[in-house]
C-alpha cells in the first residue's frame, strides 16, 4: 500500500485514541472534583490534567492573565476539549482524525468513511456550549462511544491487510503512551517521596485512576481486596488481560510490526520485542525498586522512539 | 432572468413550461413520463421534500461534497439534488450513444492526426492555426501513445430544444468530472423511491467503473502483464475529491497523489510501505499544465518530476494523454461535423449549435449587432465563468463585454440562445419546469462504450440556463429505458417477483 495512505490511517487512529483517552482524563478529573477534600485546591485537582497531556506550560502561556494565574476547571476543560489552538484538545484531534480519514477514504470501508464523517459532523452540536458549566460528563460518554465504534466499525468491516494493520497500530501506540503517561502522572503525584511507596492510600484517588482507564471493575474482580497503588501499577504496566495495560498494548503492536517488515530486519520491529519482553518477563518488584517513575518515562520515550522507526520504515514518503 | 419571447420543450409536460405552469391534464403528458406522472400524483408535496431533505443528509454523511474555488465560508458543500429523474426513451439514447461514440472516435482520430501527419490541416479543412492554441502541445507531435487514443474518457454536453432536436454543446476531453453523481444519484434514487425501480425498465449504470477499469488495463504499454493502474489527483482539497476517491475505490485500485509518485530509470513508480512499485497507466485527474514541473508549470507542487519524459518514451500510459485541450476548445469545436466526415467518411449524427466564429468579419458584425440574443463564449474557457447570456444580460453587462471583444474577437464564439429543454424539478412551491443538460461519459479503450446513463445538471434557478454546479446548479438522475413502453405486464411481472423473494 502507499506510504502516505499508511500513513493517514495510522494517524488518524492515534487521533481517535488520543481523544479518547482526553475525554477519560476529563471525565474522572471531572468526578473527583464532586468528592469533597479530594484535592486541596481546584488547581491541584486541574494541573495534572495538563500533565498527562504534556501541555502546562502552553496552558500557562494562553490562559494565564494579570487576573488569572491559577489553573481553573473551567479553563483547563476548555482547553483540552475545546481549545482549536490546542493541537492535543479533543477537538483537535477529532478534525485531524477526520482529516486524515478524507485523505484517504478509499483505502478504508464506506462504513468506516461514514462514520468518521459523521461523529465530526455530530461533534458540531458541542461547539459553544460551555462544557464546565454543564453537559461534560454526556461529552466524555459521547467521545468515548465514539471511539469505541470507531474501533468496531475497523474491526467488523475492515479487510484483513495492511490497512487494518495500520489503524491497529496507530490505536495501541497511542494507548501505550496515554497509559504510561496517565499512571506517571498520578503516581508522582500522590506519592512524591519514593519511600513512600506502598504507603498511605488514597482511596478515592486510584479508584479514579482505575476509572479512567475502564479499569475499577476488573481491579475488584482480579485482587477482590482494597485498593493498592502497587496494585494498580501492575495492573496498568504488566497485566496482559488488562486491555488498556502496556503489556496488552505490546501483544498488539509486536505481531503487527513482525508481519509488516516481513523477512526484512527492521530497527522498528527488533524496538517492540524488546520493549515487549520487558513487560512479558519484568517483574514489579525489580521494576519499583529501579524506581516506576523511571520505568514509565524510560517506557515513554522508548515508544515514542519505535513510533519514529515506525514513520521511517513504512510511512516516510522522503526516501525513495 | 425571464425569456418570454422563447417557448421550452419540457420533457415530461408538453405545452407546459411555455406557460411555466405545472399542467394539470394527464393529456399532455409525454408517454414516458406517464406511469411516472401517475405515481407522482399520489405523493404529496411535503413527503417529496422530506425525501430531498434524507438524500441532503445522506450525501452529507458519504461526504459527497464539492469545494467551491475561492469561496471561503462552506469548505464543503453539496451539489443540490434533485429527486424527480429524467428519463429518456430506448431510441433516443440509441441516438444519442451513437451520435456520441462517433463523435469521440472522430475526435481521437483527429488527436492522433494534429500531432502526427496533420492530414486534415493538409487538406484544408481545419486551419493550420490550431497548432498556435495554447492547448496544443508541441511534446506531443511525433509521440504514439498506445491503441492511438487520446481521450479515454470523453463528457460530450448535449442539450435538447425539440422533441427531436438535440445539439453536442461542448465535448470535454482534459478531465472530465461529474460521472460519480451519476453514479450516486442512481443509487440515492434506488434507495429513496424502490417502487418506481420496479414500474420503470430501468437500464444499470453501476457497471461504470468495471468498464472504466477494463478499458485502463487495455491501454498499458504492449508486453504489460498484469497493469497496475492508479487514480491521480491533486488531492483533497480539489472540488472533485469526492469523484477521484470514489473511481479509485470503485475499481479497487490507489489513489495517489503527485508526492507519492517517482521516476527512476525511465518508469514511474510509488512508494509503498514494501517498497517503490512499478505503475503502469494513470487515470490522472490533473490538467497539463501539473503533472510535470520540469516541464509545464515549475510551481506545480502537484505533480511529478520527470513524468513526461518517461511518458514521452512509452514507460507509462496517461489517460487521458497529454494535449487532448486542442480537441475540445471551442475554436476547435466548429470543426467536429467536418473531422467525423473527413475521418470516417460519415454524416454526424449529432448536430453542433450553430456557432459564430468572431475572428471572421462577417460572424463578428453580426455578433456585435445581435448580442442581446447570444450566447458569447471565451475559447478556452470552462465552467461557466467567462460567458455572456444575451437575453439575461443587463445594458451594462452588454457593453462591457462588447468592449471585451472588440479587443480580442478572436478569443470568442457566439451562439444564439438556445430554448434549452427542461424537466420538472422540486422546488420550494413544489414541482416547477428548469432547464437541463446532459453528460454521457464516452470510454475507449479496445473499444468505445458508454454505459446507459448520464450526468444530467439542472439550473435550480427559475429560467436560469447556467446548469454549472459553481453556479448553483443542480444534479439529477438521469433513467435510460430499456424498452420505450412501459407494459402493463411488466409490472405484473415484477409484482410477481416480489412475492416469490
Amino acid at each position: 500500500m502507499l506510504s502516505r495512505t499508511a500513513d493517514h490511517l495510522y494517524w488518524m487512529a492515534r487521533y481517535i485514541e488520543r481523544a479518547e483517552n482526553m475525554a477519560r482524563v476529563l471525565d474522572v478529573t471531572y468526578n473527583m472534583s464532586l468528592v469533597p477534600n479530594a484535592a486541596e485546591s481546584e488547581a491541584a485537582l486541574w494541573l495534572p490534567a495538563l500533565e498527562i497531556s504534556g501541555n502546562v506550560e502552553a496552558y500557562e502561556r494562553d490562559y494565564f492573565n494579570q487576573a488569572q494565574q491559577e489553573y481553573t476547571a473551567a479553563g483547563v476543560i476548555h482547553y483540552l476539549a475545546m481549545d482549536i489552538n490546542n493541537p492535543s484538545s479533543i477537538y483537535s484531534s477529532l478534525r485531524s482524525a477526520r482529516e486524515n480519514a478524507r485523505a484517504v477514504r478509499v483505502a478504508m470501508t464506506s462504513e468506516t468513511w461514514e462514520n468518521i464523517n459523521s461523529l465530526w459532523l455530530e461533534f458540531s452540536q458541542f461547539i459553544g456550549q460551555d462544557l464546565a458549566k454543564s453537559g461534560l460528563r454526556e461529552f466524555c460518554d459521547w467521545v468515548k462511544s465514539r471511539s469505541h465504534l470507531f474501533r468496531g466499525v475497523c474491526f467488523g468491516t475492515m479487510l484483513r491487510d495492511d490497512s487494518f494493520s495500520f489503524v491497529r497500530l496507530g490505536t495501541f501506540i497511542e494507548r501505550a503512551d496515554n497509559t504510561a503517561r496517565l499512571l506517571d502522572v498520578k503516581y508522582h503525584l500522590l506519592l512524591p517521596e519514593q519511600e513512600e511507596i506502598g504507603g498511605a492510600v488514597d482511596y478515592y484517588e486510584w479508584s479514579a485512576v482505575l476509572r479512567s482507564v475502564s479499569a475499577f471493575q476488573a481491579y475488584q474482580k482480579i485482587f477482590s481486596d482494597t485498593i493498592e497503588p502497587w496494585r494498580v501499577a501492575e495492573l496498568l504496566v504488566l497485566r496482559r488481560d488488562m486491555p488498556r495495560s502496556l503489556h496488552a498494548c505490546f501483544d498488539e503492536i509486536t505481531p503487527i510490526l513482525e508481519q509488516l517488515s516481513g523477512s526484512r530486519a527492521t530497527e522498528c520491529k527488533r524496538l517492540a520485542g524488546e520493549l515487549h519482553s520487558k513487560l512479558r518477563f519484568g517483574k514489579m518488584r525489580d521494576i519499583f525498586q529501579h524506581g516506576l517513575h523511571e520505568f514509565l518515562s524510560d517506557f515513554v520515550e522508548s515508544n515514542n522512539k519505535l513510533g519514529a522507526e515506525i514513520h521511517k520504515t513504512f510511512l516516510s514518503i522522503t526516501a525513495s | 432572468m425571464k425569456n418570454s419571447n422563447l417557448s421550452f420543450f419540457d420533457e415530461m409536460q408538453l405545452g407546459a413550461a411555455a406557460t411555466g405552469a405545472a399542467a394539470t391534464g394527464a393529456a399532455s403528458v409525454r408517454e414516458i413520463y406517464k406511469t411516472y406522472n401517475q405515481w407522482l400524483k399520489n405523493v404529496p408535496h411535503h413527503q417529496l421534500d422530506s425525501k430531498r431533505q434524507e438524500a441532503e443528509l445522506l450525501f452529507r454523511r458519504v461526504g459527497i461534497t464539492f469545494n467551491v474555488y475561492g469561496d471561503d465560508d462552506g469548505a464543503e458543500r453539496l451539489i443540490p439534488f434533485d429527486v424527480v429523474p429524467r428519463i429518456l426513451a430506448a431510441k433516443e439514447w440509441a441516438h444519442l450513444s451513437a451520435g456520441a461514440t462517433q463523435r469521440v472516435r472522430a475526435l481521437n482520430m483527429f488527436l492522433h492526426d494534429i500531432y502526427h501527419e496533420q492530414n486534415i490541416i493538409k487538406a484544408g479543412i481545419v486551419p493550420a492555426s490550431i497548432l498556435a492554441n495554447s492547448q496544443y502541445r508541441p511534446e506531443m507531435f511525433g509521440i504514439d501513445v498506445p491503441n492511438q487514443i487520446y481521450a479515454h474518457i470523453a463528457g460530450i454536453d448535449l442539450v435538447r430544444t425539440s422533441e427531436s432536436q438535440f445539439y453536442v454543446l461542448e465535448d470535454n476531453l482534459r478531465t472530465p468530472s461529474g460521472v460519480s453523481y451519476m453514479l450516486e444519484d442512481r443509487k440515492m434514487m434506488m434507495r429513496l423511491f424502490p417502487e418506481l425501480f420496479r414500474q420503470y425498465p430501468i437500464a444499470p449504470v453501476d457497471h461504470y467503473p468495471q468498464v472504466l477499469l477494463k478499458n485502463l488495463r487495455a491501454v498499458a504499454q504492449s508486453g504489460v502483464q498484469e497493469p497496475t493502474v492508479v487514480v491521480l489527483s491533486p488531492g483533497a482539497y480539489n472540488s472533485a475529491y469526492f469523484e477521484h476517491a470514489f473511481l479509485a475505490q470503485q475499481m479497487g485500485i490507489e489513489l495517489v497523489e503527485g508526492q507519492d509518485l517517482f521516476v527512476r530509470n525511465n518508469a514511474v513508480y510509488m512508494r509503498t510501505t514494501q517498497g517503490p512499485q512499478r505503475v503502469d497507466v494513470i487515470y490522472r485527474r490533473i490538467d497539463d499544465d501539473y503533472l510535470d514541473p520540469l516541464v509545464f508549470n515549475a510551481s506545480s507542487m502537484l505533480g511529478v518530476p520527470g513524468l513526461l519524459s518517461v511518458y514521452r518514451n512509452g514507460g507509462v500510459t496517461l489517460a487521458n494523454a497529454v494535449g487532448t485541450g486542442v480537441a475540445d476548445d471551442k475554436a476547435t469545436y466548429i470543426h467536429v461535423p467536418a473531422m467525423i466526415r473527413f475521418y470516417l467518411g460519415e454524416e454526424p449524427i449529432l448536430e453542433n449549435v450553430p456557432t459564430y466564429e468572431l475572428s471572421k468579419k462577417e460572424d463578428l458584425a453580426y455578433t456585435l449587432a445581435h448580442l442581446d440574443e447570444l450566447v458569447v463564449k471565451e475559447v478556452q474557457g470552462s465552467g461557466g465563468y467567462g460567458m455572456l447570456v444575451g437575453p439575461a444580460a443587463s445594458k451594462q453587462e452588454l457593453e462591457e463585454f462588447r468592449l471585451r471583444i472588440v479587443s480580442s474577437p478572436a478569443s470568442y464564439i457566439a451562439q444564439p440562445t438556445l430554448a434549452l429543454s427542461t424537466c420538472p424539478t422540486l422546488v420550494e412551491k413544489g414541482i416547477a419546469p428548469r432547464h437541463v443538460d446532459l453528460r454521457p461519459f464516452v470510454l475507449s479503450g479496445k473499444t468505445v462504450t458508454l454505459v446507459p446513463g448520464a450526468l444530467c445538471r439542472v439550473a435550480m434557478k427559475e429560467g436560469s440556463l447556467v446548469v454549472n454546479s459553481s453556479q448553483g446548479g443542480g444534479t439529477k438522475d438521469t433513467w435510460v429505458l430499456e424498452e420505450d413502453v412501459v407494459t402493463p405486464s411488466r409490472q405484473k411481472a415484477n409484482q410477481a417477483e416480489e412475492v416469490t423473494c
